[in-house]
């Protein structure tokens, strides 16, 4: 800065630019803008703490879950020293049973077995109860252990379950995202599919983006005229129609999905009116719930408001002249709409419609009311394996890969149509 | 004192504070009739003798928060209600506190309370409270002339057409299966041990899959009958019972085919008020108690001195509970004993196994 010319004599060029106390003008800029800074950093500081506890934190803990699982290598020293000391390759000798004996005598005193026993079940499904019930006879157990374990149990001589041990033995482990794609590792340490019967994850997955995705079209459909509507119509009545499609959004998302239940169960009102009206015969009473349609209809619903929104918003701001300018030019009322209303309604279908599909994407509470079996997404298996099998590094993995496919999903949509055009309200 | 000694000492002292003053207890049960019968039966007289406050919380099955929570160190409920498997199960992984049986209080003839308890209703960690039995029952105006009288006749949707309620889970659904397939009582656990018994008990169930509504809280199957949303469901057999004596639904227990099972009462490890959990476990498994609590909903007390001092159907007031037991001779002719061997170890393969059988198309 100092070098800029200033003033038009060759003095002014060379002499430095001072404040009143005769510290140069730079630093005490610096300073100042300095101090300025820090003041609005103190600002932000709050928000900024509150989502790195609340949100930054707990996802990367989620993220490390899922590829770390102590369960087994926590529990099991003296085998885990057994892999340490002994290559892949070394088929378990005398050493290793009798490790393998010490540390299911200690698994039963500390009650750790189950645990172990439960990190073996998701390498080799049906292995738990050969941790638990050899850990209950460990204590007796006498040397030479290899013989006295087959004796037992033979299955301690299977190699898939030494492998699976000799896996768990490092807390760190790509395979929980294996298993979140159907996937698993064979003898070799080679990837291949699960068991037909085992298979549910990628059937789930692509489930659940098609139903996002009919879920976001038909909200689109029945969103946008109401947004039209509610984007030209004279204020007081456009103000009514607001509070209509408010008075849902505000309504427990709990309240609305059970009263879709009292509407379209068997014996419910819709079915009964079509009864009533002849329509339908007793006999043939519609399924409208615990199947994919309650999902989509009570999902629908429930997200509508978050397409309407954004598309008002944006609609709002569409003068009238231009159709009118295009009418008066000859185009047809299609054309028009085609070529001059809808490009301008983009910004609003783009954000109305990610996030509609975001929000659906991560839906649990609605499908495990109404959808029945084939009604369940992705995240009601999250939701069991957080509440029911406790799986979480598996549940980690799903929760990963979903988090994933919305990142994903996102920059997509940035490439093709572009963030800076999404207009959420 | 550094900070830690410091941030203890506080902790401690708040802990000390609450605990002198607190003097309650919550107890994690299975909600409906079933929690009502304990409210009635334990909590309330047990807040008049003691002045212990009793806050009642439910869930679908407590084992499950009650395993989150432990393993999380995050422990709200001193007292949870729970199957047997279960309570062997979590007992075995330690994350329930070993209940010593001298806290139990003997029958009211003196005999000592591990001789008054039902063989196998004690357990290192759980206190039997109850037996009580899943079946099935049916809507009687669905089926006037041609009653279900079966366990198979509940797979059979030819002859007994309607939509069937079915617990989302394998425990007990799996057993049943294979009773209507044929199988004797007495060997459907040798047969559930193997994998063709697996793959037989789910190609049972493949048979009405497309008819069957799940549910998952107990009190929801009485609700679906009573909507008319099914015309048979699996069900507690306590429930149906409320349902149809308590409340005059026209409901009917098929016992054929029952599993029944003892759950009772355990502590977490980790419980906030251990003092008071224990108390709560000695009161509510007096013998008196346990007849009490035969009085509000259908399931057999566990102790031989109970026995004879449940009396009425507390809701209506005449009807005798003992027939209506699951434990009573003329519902026993086929008749399984839930296998807590059996569900302790197959427990988390068998359940993964049949939630992907159930999304699968």
């Amino acid at each position: 800065m100092s070098d800029i010319p200033i003033g038009p004599t060759a003095t002014a060029r060379q002499q430095r630019l001072e404040t009143a106390d005769g510290t140069p003008l730079k630093s005490a800029l610096a300073r100042a803008s300095r101090r300025q800074k820090l003041r609005a950093l103190a600002l932000v500081a709050p928000l900024a703490l509150f989502i790195i506890v609340t949100f930054v934190l707990p996802i990367g803990q989620m993220l490390l879950r899922s590829v770390n699982n102590t369960q087994f290598s926590d529990n099991m020293p003296a085998l885990v020293q057994w892999f340490a000391e002994n290559p892949p390759g070394i088929d378990p000798d005398e050493a290793a049973f009798a490790a393998l004996v010490s540390d299911l005598r200690n698994g039963a005193a500390q009650r750790t077995v189950g645990s172990v026993g439960t990190r073996i079940n998701y390498e080799v499904p049906g292995t738990r109860s050969l941790f638990t019930a050899t850990a209950r006879r460990a204590a007796d157990l006498e040397p030479p252990y290899r013989e006295a374990l087959l004796e037992v149990n033979s299955d301690w001589a299977r190699e898939d379950i030494w492998a699976a041990m000799r896996g768990a033995s490092q807390a760190y482990t790509a395979n929980f995202y294996l298993a979140a794609v159907d996937r698993k590792r064979d003898l070799d340490g080679n990837i291949v599919q699960s068991d037909p019967q085992n298979r549910v994850y990628v059937q789930l997955f692509l489930r659940t983006f098609m139903l996002s995705g009919v879920i976001t079209l038909i909200c689109l459909l029945l969103g946008f005229p109401v947004a039209h509507l509610l984007a030209t119509l004279p204020l007081r009545k456009s103000n009514l129609l607001m509070i209509l499609v408010l008075l849902p959004f505000w309504t427990s998302l709990l309240v609305r999905t059970t009263s879709w239940i009292v509407l379209l169960q068997g014996q419910g009102v819709v079915n009964n009116v079509l009864v009533a009206l002849g329509v339908i015969g007793d006999d043939g009473r519609l399924a409208l719930m615990y199947n994919q349609a309650g999902t989509i209809i009570a999902m629908t619903h429930v997200l509508l408001p978050f397409m309407i929104l954004p598309l008002y918003s944006v609609m709002k701001t569409i003068p009238p002249s231009y159709a009118r300018a295009a009418r008066s030019l000859g185009a047809t009322s299609w054309t028009t709409f085609r070529r001059i209303y809808l490009p301008q309604t983009i910004p609003g279908i783009g954000a109305g419609s990610i996030l509609v599909f975001i929000l659906a994407m991560g839906y649990y509470i609605t499908p495990a009311l109404v959808g029945g079996a084939t009604g369940q997404l992705i995240s009601n298996q999250i939701a069991f394996h957080m509440q029911n099998s406790l799986n979480w590094s598996l549940a980690a993995a799903l929760a990963a890969l979903l988090l994933g496919a919305v990142l994903l999903l996102y920059w997509v949509y940035d490439r093709l149509v572009g963030i800076d055009n999404m207009k959420l309200g | 004192m550094n900070i830690r000694t410091m941030l203890c000492s506080t902790a401690c002292l708040a802990l000390m504070a609450g605990a002198s003053t607190a003097q309650e207890v919550t107890v994690l049960g299975w909600g409906g009739d079933y929690a009502r019968s304990q409210i009635e039966a334990y909590h309330k007289p047990f807040t008049e003798e003691t002045g212990i406050r009793v806050i009642s919380v439910d869930a679908d099955n407590p084992a499950t928060p009650l395993k989150a929570m432990v393993e999380a160190g995050n422990v709200t409920v001193d007292v949870a209600v729970i199957e047997y498997a279960d309570a062997v199960r979590l007992c075995d992984e330690g994350l329930l506190e070993v209940i010593d049986t001298s806290i139990l209080e003997p029958a009211p003839d003196g005999t000592p309370a591990e001789d008054d308890f039902l063989p196998g209703t004690l357990t290192e960690c759980m206190v039997g409270t109850d037996v009580f039995s899943t079946i099935f029952a049916y809507d009687a105006t669905r089926f006037p002339d041609n009653p279900p009288t079966t366990i198979a006749d509940f797979f059979d949707t030819d002859n007994f057409p309607g939509k069937r309620g079915v617990r989302r889970n394998a425990k007990a659904t799996l057993e049943m299966a294979l009773m209507a397939d044929g199988v004797p009582a007495e060997e459907v656990y040798d047969l559930l041990e193997t994998q063709e018994g697996v793959e037989r008990a789910f190609a049972k169930l493949d048979t009405i899959k497309g008819d069957i509504v799940w549910w998952e809280a107990g009190a929801q199957p009485p609700q679906l009958l009573a909507d008319g949303e099914v015309a048979m469901t699996i069900a507690w057999n306590g429930r149906i019972f409320n349902a149809a004596v308590g409340e005059g639904k026209p409901f009917e227990i098929v016992w054929d085919g029952q599993v029944y099972e003892p759950e009772g009462l355990a502590i977490p490890v980790g419980a906030p008020n251990m003092e008071e959990a224990l108390q709560f476990v000695a009161f509510a498994t007096r013998a008196e108690s346990l007849a009490r609590a035969a009085e509000w909903i259908s399931y057999g007390p566990t102790r031989r001195s109970a026995a004879p001092l449940v009396g009425v159907f507390q809701v209506d007031g005449e009807t005798e509970m003992g027939p209506n037991l699951p434990t009573s001779e003329e519902n026993m002719t086929n008749a399984l004993a839930s296998s807590y061997e059996f569900w302790v170890d197959r427990d988390a393969e068998l359940n993964e196994r049949f939630n992907a059988w159930l999304l699968a198309n």
